[in-house]
């Protein structure tokens, strides 16, 4: 029989070697994910896929139009969510430390964070798509701008209040009106952190699928016609992976390379732009 | 700066004639504006719930509750029902948390407490990326990678050491297709792993130093100090943070739509395809003709809407309960 002590001692070292090995297994998955990216889709991508549209089955072609149209759905989702996602952000966090609107508001926020991204899809087909009889760009460029505001706002309003209070009253002391200290002073120090959030905004929704499937919906052509259906990297590599096509699967690869990449990009920057700015501080 | 001194600049009485008038309509201007904007945010969540409630309202007029117990699914007919669709986001979202919420534990506390400081940030990292990797990309690596192997060599191994035990054995006895609900239950984990184990962390990392310290001091060990007093110290919070997962399990599509199968049947072994809400969505939805199949999707839609809101409402009051004890204890 082990003494208390040897059995004490013996949890102790298999219990965090099983913590270890969870956290390599952990890893592992991250690894095998990337793995199969890299080994799938380096072989299937090359400037054909930058350079033509998506083919019909059995012929040659690329991504070209998903790529444009992705860019753009993600750009206009940005530019509609980021802006408004900053003001009520500002409110929370310099108009709303202890009102009950500004609490109500911080947990619906966090509602909509938490939301499953394809009921947003639902939403807004129900109001942008069948109002209008067709879908359209505009439809998921609101769809991936509802997943933007709520990131956008958590971020901001966590970032402003980490401006210390002292500069706000510094720049009212010099007769600054409160407008113009927030803008010129409080988002001027906590930019670094709003970038953040945006960007891992921008990094979330890049590969959104589920919503778009009811709003963008695809465009086997080339567009870019924002009322019109748009093709995006998502919907296609979903279209095209679930083909019985191999030509399809092939650029669904590449596709899903190419996002991946570009997510883990952002993400990294991200993290890197804000770990910098915090040490500096 | 709260309140008190923003409705001191409510109403200016006549901005042009005092000075500093415009500067006080400006600020007025200002504040109206970043509360019209969070207004705007909260009622898009209003407009969610309305929005969803009109589309469902056929479906809900004709099938009522009885909705949630009927596993009919069939357009031509016109027979609709939730219970496949519910049953099927529940186990695939238990079978994640099975798995996810002792990796993540163990996770957390190999950062928190076992990893050397040049080491923790970079296994953060990259436990945080498995986050940032977009759910189709999940989908793809899991219909095209993982269920092959998964039915080739595990499954088989599954049915044969499991399915003859009483009780669980039925779950594991089932044709090795690869694709199924414990498929789809394995990559959601993989897929909540992250935002669990941050959480955890996180909640890890304000256990106070002196209590950690006076429990080594008795001569616990490493174990027996995160078991014994950090677990219980921020249980509620490791609590919230296991709810936060189960609400991205709940809603998540892509990935669940790719390996789950597709099919509207009720088996009870995790071997077999099956559905859930929003996979059912992803798949019908734009495909779905007549005023009441689309009701029923949108009713769908509806109860994951209410199913994670209760679950993040539990969540946040665990968190706040939590965040109210540390107050009261600093």
């Amino acid at each position: 029989m082990l003494s208390l002590y040897r059995r004490r001692l013996l949890v102790n070292a298999f219990n965090l070697g099983v913590s270890v090995a969870m956290t390599l297994f952990g890893l592992f998955w991250l690894a095998w994910l990337l793995w199969t990216l890299l080994s799938q889709g380096l072989q299937w991508l090359g400037p054909h896929v930058f350079t033509a549209p998506t083919p019909p089955p059995g012929e040659q072609g690329g991504l070209a139009n998903a790529i444009v149209g992705s860019l753009l759905l993600t750009g206009f989702g940005v530019l509609i969510g980021a802006p408004l996602g900053l003001l009520a952000g500002t409110f929370l966090a310099e108009f709303g430390r202890v009102s009950r609107l500004a609490a109500a508001i911080r947990f619906i926020n966090d509602v909509l964070l938490s939301a499953p991204s394809i009921l947003i899809g639902v939403f807004v087909y129900t109001v942008l798509v069948v109002p209008f009889g067709h879908f359209s760009g505009w439809a998921g460029a609101a769809a991936l701008a509802l997943i933007v505001v709520p990131v956008v706002v958590r971020t901001t309003e966590d970032m402003l209040k980490l401006v210390p209070d002292a500069l706000r009253e510094a720049a009212a002391a010099l007769g600054a009106p409160y407008w113009k200290v927030v803008v010129a002073i409080v988002y001027r120090a906590a930019l670094g952190g709003i970038m953040t959030g945006v960007l891992l905004a921008v990094a979330r929704i890049s590969g959104e699928t589920a919503p778009l499937l009811f709003t963008a919906l695809s465009n086997q052509f080339w567009s870019t016609d924002m009322s019109g259906p748009m093709a995006n990297l998502p919907v296609v590599i979903f279209q095209f992976a679930m083909s019985p096509y191999e030509d399809w699967q092939h650029l669904a690869w590449a596709g899903a390379l190419l996002i991946t990449l570009a997510v883990l990009a952002l993400n990294i920057v991200a993290r890197v732009a804000f770990r910098r700015r915090k040490a500096r501080q | 700066m709260g309140e008190a001194s923003a409705t001191a600049v409510d109403r200016p009485a006549r901005p042009a004639a005092r000075p500093g008038g415009r500067a006080l309509l400006q600020d007025a201007l200002f504040r109206h504006g970043t509360r019209l904007a969070a207004v705007a945010v909260g009622s898009v969540v209003l407009g969610i719930l309305a929005a969803l409630t009109v589309g469902a309202w056929p479906a809900i007029e004709r099938f009522g509750a009885g909705f949630l117990g009927s596993s009919a699914w069939n357009p031509v007919t016109e027979e609709f029902g939730a219970l496949v669709p519910i049953y099927g986001t529940l186990v695939t979202s238990a079978i994640a948390l099975l798995i996810a919420v002792p990796v993540s534990f163990g996770v957390a506390l190999f950062i928190t407490e076992l990893a050397p400081g040049w080491l923790k940030r970079p296994v953060g990292t990259a436990i945080e990326l498995l986050a940032a990797i977009p759910s189709i990309i999940y989908g793809m690596w899991g219909l095209f990678v993982f269920a092959p192997l998964f039915g080739e060599h595990v499954q088989p191994w599954l049915t044969e050491r499991l399915a003859g035990v009483p009780g669980i054995g039925i779950l594991f006895d089932g044709p090795p297709m690869g694709i199924g609900v414990l498929t789809a239950g394995i990559i959601l984990a993989v897929m909540v792993i992250p935002f669990i184990a941050s959480v955890m962390r996180d909640v890890f990392e304000v256990v106070p130093a002196p209590l950690k310290e006076s429990a080594y001091g008795l001569g616990a060990t490493t174990w027996e100090v995160v078991w014994k007093v950090v677990l219980p110290y921020t249980k509620v919070g490791v609590i919230g943070g296991i709810m936060l997962g189960l609400g991205r399990a709940l809603g998540e599509t892509m990935a669940v739509t790719f390996v789950i199968g597709n099919a509207h049947e009720l088996s009870a072994s995790l071997f077999m395809p099956g559905n859930t809400i929003s996979s059912i969505l992803a798949n019908e939805f734009t495909e779905a003709v007549g005023e009441l199949y689309v009701a029923s999707l949108i009713y769908l839609g509806l109860i994951l809407f209410g199913i994670t809101f209760v679950v993040l409402a539990a969540a946040k009051l665990l968190l706040i309960r939590l965040g109210a004890r540390e107050g009261r204890r600093a």
